[in-house]
This record gives C-alpha cells, structure tokens and sequence, in this order.
C-alpha cells in the first residue's frame, strides 16, 4: 500500500459535480442564504447615511475585533484539547480510553448557557475575557475532538509504517505522516468552534463581556428598528466569510487519502510509559470542568429551593417534542448536508467552493437574526407553514447544516477518491457510485453530522421560541421560563431532561464512529508489543 | 419587609401551579372562573384569540387561562422576550396571526403603535385607567406598574434603608460595589426618565458621575439581585418585585438583600408598566377587546397585585399579600416618552455604559 497526495489531474478534481449531487447542494446553498437576503433587503431601506452612521459608531470596529479575538483565542484552545483527547483516546495506551472517549464527547450535551450559568452563580470571578473562554472552550472543543478521533482512527497504518520504515521516529510520523492526515477533520472543526464563539450571545453576556453579537441584540431591544441589526449582522457575514476563505485555503492540497483500501492490521499504539498520570490528569481534568462541575451545579439547583419538584404533566411534553423536532431537524440538516459534503471533498471546482461557502455564510449569525428572516419570509410567502413544524425545522436546517457539512466533508475526504472512478470507469451512473462507494465511505462522517445537529437543535432557543407552533413547549424553552423568574431550581429538571437527552445522541455518536472506522478498517486495535517511548 | 410564609406559600402556588395554555387549546375551555367579572362579555366564541406574551409565562400563565374562561374564546398564547416579540410583529406585518399584545414594558407597545400596528381602545375601557397608564391616543393600555428600587446588602451598607433620592448612591463608598443591568429595558426606561426630568445634561453629568464608581454589569435584574445577596456588590438598581420572587423562590431567610423604595418623585423611583394593545385586522377583535377588559378588571388586577406583587393601575385595589409601599404622584412622564430609547442608547453610549 501507497499512498499518494491529491493531485489536479484530470479527474474528478477539475469536473464538474453530477446532477443528482449538484441540483439538492444548490438548494442546500440557496436555503442558506435566505438570512443573508433578508439583512440585504433591511439594509437596502436605510439608504447610505443610516449604513455608515451605524459602521462608524465608534464602538462597532472595536467589539468586531474583541469578536475576533475571542473567537481566535477559543479555537486555538479547543483545538489543542479536541486533538490532544481525540490522540490520547485513540492512538496510546491511556487507561480506560474507551470510556474517556465518550466522556470527551458528553460536554456536547451541556448547553453553554446552563454551564455559563453554573459558573457565575457559584464562582463570580469566572466572568470577563477569561471566564468567557473557559466556558466557550470547554463547550466546543467536542466540535475538534469528534472529527479528529474519527479521523485517527481511520489512518492507514501503511503510511505510518512506510514513514517509519524509511527513518523517522514515532513522534515525527505522528507530527508529519498522522497530522497531514487528520488536518482537514480539524480544520472543519476549528471553523465551527470560530463561527460558533463568534455568534454565541448567551455565554458573553452571561458571563459579562460585550461582544458584537450584544450589539445586535441591544439595537433590537433598544429601537425596534431592525435596520442596524441588519448593517450589524451582514458584517458577521463578511467576517464569516474571510474565515471559511481562510480555512478553505488552509485545506488546498493538504487532503490525502488512500489509494487502495486499507490492510487489517492493527494501528501502532503510543505507550505513554511514565507519561500516564500526566494524561490521565488532563483527561480527567478536562472532563471535571467541562462536565463534571456543571452537573455538580445542576445537582445542587436540584436539591434546594421551593419550587423544586418535577411537573412531570409538562416535562414529558417538552421531552417529546425536544426530541421530535430535533430528529427531524438533524434529517433535514443531513440530507442536505450530504451532497455540499461530497462536492466540497470530491469537486472542489466547478462551483463546489462556491455552494460550501455559502452555507457557512450565515453559520455565525445569532439565532435572533435567523429567526427574524424566516418571520419576514414566512409570514409573507409561507404562511400556511408559517410557526409550524415544517419552518422550524427550515430554521434549524439553516442554523446547522454546516456543522453536518464539516463531518460529511472530511469523512469523503479521507477515503480514496480512486474507488469512485474505477467504479465510474467500470460504467457505474454517478447515482451507482453515490450509492455504492461514496455514501458508505462517508458514512460515519454522515453519522457524526446527525448527532452533532440533533444536539444543537435540542440546545437551541431564540429561533425556536418566534417560530414554534404556538402553545408548543421544547426543554429549551422551560428552561428560558423557569429561569426568567429566577426560578432555578424550577429549571433544574429540564436542565438535567435536556442534558440527559443530548448525552444518548452524543454517546451513540462516539461508539458508532468507532465502530463503524474499525468496520471500515476490518480491524480491531491492539497493543503493539515494541518499546515506543 | 418581610414576608409571612403564608405569603410566600402562595406565591409559590401561583408559580408552580402555572398551566400551559396550549395544553388545553385542544380542550373544551375551562370552568368558568369562579366569579368572573362582568365586564368581558361574552364574545363570538368560534375564534382563536392568539395573544403573544412577552411577560413570563409563570407570572401570567394562571391570569391569561382565567382570561380564556371569562371572555369565552379559545385563547393560544406564544411566550417570548417583549423586544423579540415587538420584532417578530413588524415583521409579520400584516401577515400576522397575533389578536393581542401583552408587553412587559412600554417601549415595545410604543414601537408598535408608532409603526401604527395596534387599534384604538375604545373610551369606556380605556376610561377604566388613570390618563397616565395608557398611551395619549389610546391604542394601548397600562395592566401593572412596577417601581424601581435600591437592592441593597444590609451587612455592607445598612445606611441604603435611610436612601431618598437616585444621587446618594454617587458617592466614593460604593466605588465598584454598585450592580447594574446596562442591557435591561426597565434600567433604560430609569435613564429615560433621568432624561425628562433632569434634561440630557443633567442626565449626562450623572451618567458619568455613576460610570467614574466603576459598576457593576449584570445580564439582568436576576442576576444583580444575585449580587447583592453574595455579597460582590452591595447595591443594586432593579425593580421592585424581582425580589419578592426571590424571596417566593427561596424563602425569606435565604435572602439577605434588602429593598429600598426611593421618593416617588425621584427618577430612581420611575414606574414602568406592563400593558397591552390590539393588533390591526385581528380576526377577533371583540375578544380582544374583551381580554383587555378582562386584564382591567378587578379580579385581574388582584391577582397582579397578590401573585407577581406589582402594582395594580385600577383605583380600588390593593394587594392583600405583599407590603407594597404605595406609590406617590410620581414623575409625571408620559410613559410614551419612554420610547426614545434611541436617544437614551446613545447617551449611555457616550459615556461608556452599555
């Protein structure tokens, strides 16, 4: 087995993306942008003046660049904690990995407001810069750790083993060989931790410190003239943009895959020898704050207060529908998701680059201002769907596609482009090769990317509340009620029913993964016997 | 101040017992209320009146399912944030399908009526209220008022019980130790109020004043009223009635934060209100209009007055639960004058306060 980078040869890399791939990924693009031409309508009223009197408030370049630098700061430290856990967890000898790598993934579960909140109940000083990237990083480094663990459990051990056979030592493969492979999983996950910290509203304000997403909120409340907000929220898109440039860039040509289809045999596995309590310490670390203590919190909210009990008549309600609506919304998210994440892994030119773009583009909006668009669109041109199901679930579609997209792409990515054009070259339709090799290829990619929407659906407020079918409760929504009165301990049980929930998909997402790579690799891992310290 | 746990018990019933609307929606409407007051009549009862809340629905829920039995309507109600929900509504435009808007504060009622999205009231509802708790042109009406206090720590600054007026807290001793919601309506609507009383320099040269002591930010009243109780600061501007939810919440002794009620004429003692108003080309009108008979009527207004102890805005009325210190004359502003938020935004802008 060899391996061999990508290059621009005439094969799929310059084509254009068939039809049957081409025709769903421009609806996905062009459902994407419904946010963006509602804010260009909005800002189109105001006329010139009113735009640059709100671009030049003194304070708009200042908070975009405390905006960036939060977002910066969140990402660097996520993706070191996602890479660090998801190598740990999968190529050493870490004590209990399995567990430990479920355990990495459940902070997912915890909603950033409800961990930001246990924070700034019990500990004050957590607020500020620091506070605000502590509570961020720990809630979206699963977004790095999901992807990369993936991704390291489906290198080819020929790579490693050619790298090593020709010199190198265990930890240049890994700097060089290892990491080349896994770069795009965690490119694709550092740009949803970016566009993530960059339109969060909650946790800064929370957590008390001014962002650009509380501008937009303050111009809704303050004026009820939506067109600030919208000058406000197209800079987020420009923003948002340069970053998914950026990141695409970063991508190039560093995308490897194998040329054939893997061997069976084993991954080699670091023995981290007197290096153990070490990781242990961090791995444990990491889970204690990021998980552990907001459960601590949520169980003393629990236990205290005289609002305290289960009104079991609206939580199993909320429940049901938590579930219902996130399931639906994950389908929607994921069928579209899937033929962008083909045509940006397989057919980066010929207008893939393009429609991937386009569906990050409103990616760092605030739930409010997607939420508004699809009133404005809804009520005008949906109106039979308008605050029912099928809207909602266009919201969320919207909201998160781009988080199923990243999965989808890197799972193509990393499987060999050569078997889809033997498979055309042996007169398979493009539909067959989809069918046949492309989507089971990319199956755990397509797995990953529904977990990670159901998730942050169930998670999700703002839209949720302006575009529900009226009378229609999510654990979202309690939660917002209960604690709108201060009436915490009232909140605790649909705090803990909504962690609970999103714990399954999230712990189904760390277990099918692997199984399904170690399907894919016919293999099971094992110690190696051989020193490797 | 403080409370019996009789009172508190009963705050907590009204809380916890809070139904969903919706649940119901499907159902037959509920039992008549017990004496349900005359003035809602009846009204066409094969509509859906669909009101969009903006007040808590722990708070209103148990008022609006009253509502529903008394006007003999079907009633759906979406709960959201009043600001999202004033939004939401001028995007609608008229695509929607809201009869009814309760607000939580002036400001949005006023948006709305500016943009000229509610109806007239008609005189003999609107004439249930004093001239100063609905709109000048009478396309919404005040339901509740609230006061704005002095949170305070009597550990820390036990002086705060013997407070007057809005400038005693400007002073070195509460460098740093003042919690504040700069994001908060209701702390806009007090600046507002600084504004007409004192005109924008007055207003501005206390803004500064307060933002040289270094406060506090918080997200909300919640959570200044948190600080207080901790300790991290020890005075707080919120409104009166965060508190005695505190205290339903919690129970008395776990509370250790006090409130004190400024002079009635000072700009730190500023009544805000909740209200509601009539959406144009609502399919249900009458119903609407009824409802917001309903609201002014006074078992509504008892149970404002008993359940989320605020101020009840028809004569006659006083609660029987909560100590309420009674409000005086007051300001004199037109409420409508609180919409100016734009301005408001812009002077806190200025000196550094948003």
């Amino acid at each position: 087995m060899t391996a061999a980078p990508v290059r621009r040869t005439r094969t799929t890399a310059g084509r254009r993306a068939p039809a049957v791939l081409l025709v769903p990924a421009a609806v996905a693009a062009a459902v994407a942008l419904l946010p963006i031409g509602y804010l260009l309508l909005r800002t189109a009223e105001a006329g010139g003046p009113a735009i640059w009197d709100t671009l030049w408030r003194d304070r708009t370049l200042w908070l975009v660049l405390r905006s960036l630098g939060l977002a910066a700061a969140v990402t660097a430290a996520a993706v070191t904690v996602g890479v660090a856990l998801a190598w740990l967890t999968t190529r050493t000898d870490l004590p209990g990995r399995g567990a430990w790598s479920v355990v990495a993934a459940l902070p997912l579960a915890v909603p950033s407001f409800v961990a930001a909140y246990a924070w700034v109940s019990v500990v004050p000083e957590v607020s500020g810069f620091l506070g605000t990237w502590l509570v961020l990083t720990m809630s979206t480094y699963p977004y790095v750790f999901l992807p990369v663990a993936a991704a390291l459990r489906r290198v080819d051990p020929a790579l490693e083993e050619v790298s090593r056979s020709l010199g190198r030592g265990p930890w240049q493969t890994h700097l060089t060989v290892t990491a080349r492979q896994v770069r795009p999983a965690v490119a694709a996950g550092a740009l949803l931790v970016a566009l993530y910290a960059l339109s969060d509203f909650g946790t800064p304000s929370l957590l008390r410190y001014d962002v650009f997403t509380r501008v937009i909120h303050t111009s809704y409340q303050a004026s009820f003239d939506r067109t600030p907000a919208a000058v406000l929220s197209l800079v987020l898109v420009a923003v948002t943009v340069a970053i998914t440039v950026a990141e695409s860039r970063s991508r190039g040509r560093a995308e490897h895959a194998r040329v054939g289809g893997g061997s069976a045999r084993a991954l080699r596995t670091v023995r981290l020898g007197r290096g153990k309590p070490l990781a242990l310490l961090v791995t444990g670390g990491v889970a204690a704050v990021a998980l552990g203590y907001p459960a601590a919190v949520l169980g003393y909210w629990v236990s205290r207060g005289s609002s305290a009990g289960v009104e079991w008549e609206r939580l199993l309600p909320a429940g049901v529908s938590t579930l219902w609506v996130a399931l639906l919304g994950a389908l929607a998210a994921t069928a579209l998701a899937v033929p962008v994440g083909i045509i940006a892994a397989r057919f980066p030119r010929g207008g893939g680059r393009f429609i991937e773009h386009a569906t990050y583009a409103g990616h760092a909006l605030p739930g409010i201002v997607v939420a508004l668009a699809l009133v404005f669109f809804g009520a005008r041109y949906a109106q039979p769907i308008y605050q029912r199901t099928p809207l909602l679930v266009l919201a969320y579609t919207v909201l998160f596609m781009p988080a199923a997209i990243g999965s989808v792409r890197a799972a193509v990515a990393q499987s060999p482009r050569s078997m889809g054009e033997i498979a055309r070259s042996l007169g398979r339709s493009p539909l067959g090769v989809l069918r046949d090799v492309t989507l089971p290829l990319a199956g755990p990619g397509i797995a990953a990317g529904f977990a990670l929407v159901m998730l942050t659906v169930m998670k999700e407020l703002p839209a949720t509340l302006l575009l529900r079918p009226t009378g229609m409760d999510t654990l979202a929504t309690r939660l917002w009620t209960e604690t709108g009165v201060g009436a915490y301990a009232a909140a605790a049980p649909y705090a803990v029913a909504l962690v609970l929930l999103a714990a399954v998909p999230t712990f189904v997402l760390s277990r099918v993964q692997a199984s399904l790579v170690s399907d894919d690799a016919a293999t099971r891992v094992v110690e190696e016997t051989g020193g490797e310290t | 101040m403080s409370l019996t746990n009789r009172r508190a018990a009963a705050v907590a019933a009204g809380l916890a017992t809070a139904l969903s609307l919706a649940a119901c929606s499907t159902e037959e409407p509920a039992e008549q209320a017990g004496d349900a007051t005359d003035a809602a009549t009846a009204a066409v009862d094969d509509t859906t009146l669909t009101i969009y809340s903006g007040r808590n629905e722990n708070l209103v829920g148990p008022i609006l399912e009253d509502l529903e039995a008394a006007v003999g309507t079907e009633v759906e109600v979406r709960y959201a944030g009043s600001s999202e929900l004033a939004a939401q509504l001028l995007e609608e435009g008229d695509g929607t399908q809201a009869d009814l808007f309760f607000s939580q504060d002036a400001g949005a009622l006023g948006a709305l009526a500016g943009a000229d999205m509610l109806t007239a009231l008609p005189d003999d509802v609107l004439n249930l209220v004093d001239e100063g708790y609905r709109d000048a042109e009478g396309r919404w009406v005040a339901t509740s008022a609230r006061a704005r206090v002095l949170a305070y720590d009597p550990e820390q600054a036990p002086e705060v019980a013997e407070m007057t007026g809005i400038d005693e807290i400007l002073d070195e001793a509460y460098r740093g130790k003042i919690g504040f919601a700069p994001t908060n309506a209701s702390f806009h609507s007090f600046v507002t109020a600084l504004r007409v009383d004192r005109g924008e320099d007055g207003a501005r040269q206390w803004l500064e004043d307060f933002a040289a002591l270094e406060p506090q930010a918080y997200e909300n009243n919640n959570a200044v009223l948190d600080a207080v109780n901790g300790g991290q600061v020890s005075v707080g501007l919120i409104n009166h009635y965060y508190w005695y939810e505190r205290i339903a919440e919690e129970g008395a002794d776990a509370v250790e934060a006090e409130i004190r009620f400024l002079d009635s004429d000072d700009p730190g003692a500023l009544v805000n209100v909740a209200g509601v108003g009539v959406l144009n080309g609502s399919d249900a009108e009458d119903a609407a209009i009824a409802a917001v008979e309903y609201l002014l009527s006074e078992e509504a207004q008892q149970y404002f007055a008993d359940e989320t102890a605020e101020y009840p805005v028809v004569e006659g009325v006083t609660s029987t639960e909560h100590d309420l210190a009674p409000l005086g004359e007051g300001l004199n502003i037109d409420l409508n004058e609180l919409d100016s938020l734009e301005e408001t935004l812009a002077l806190l802008d200025e000196v550094g306060l948003t």
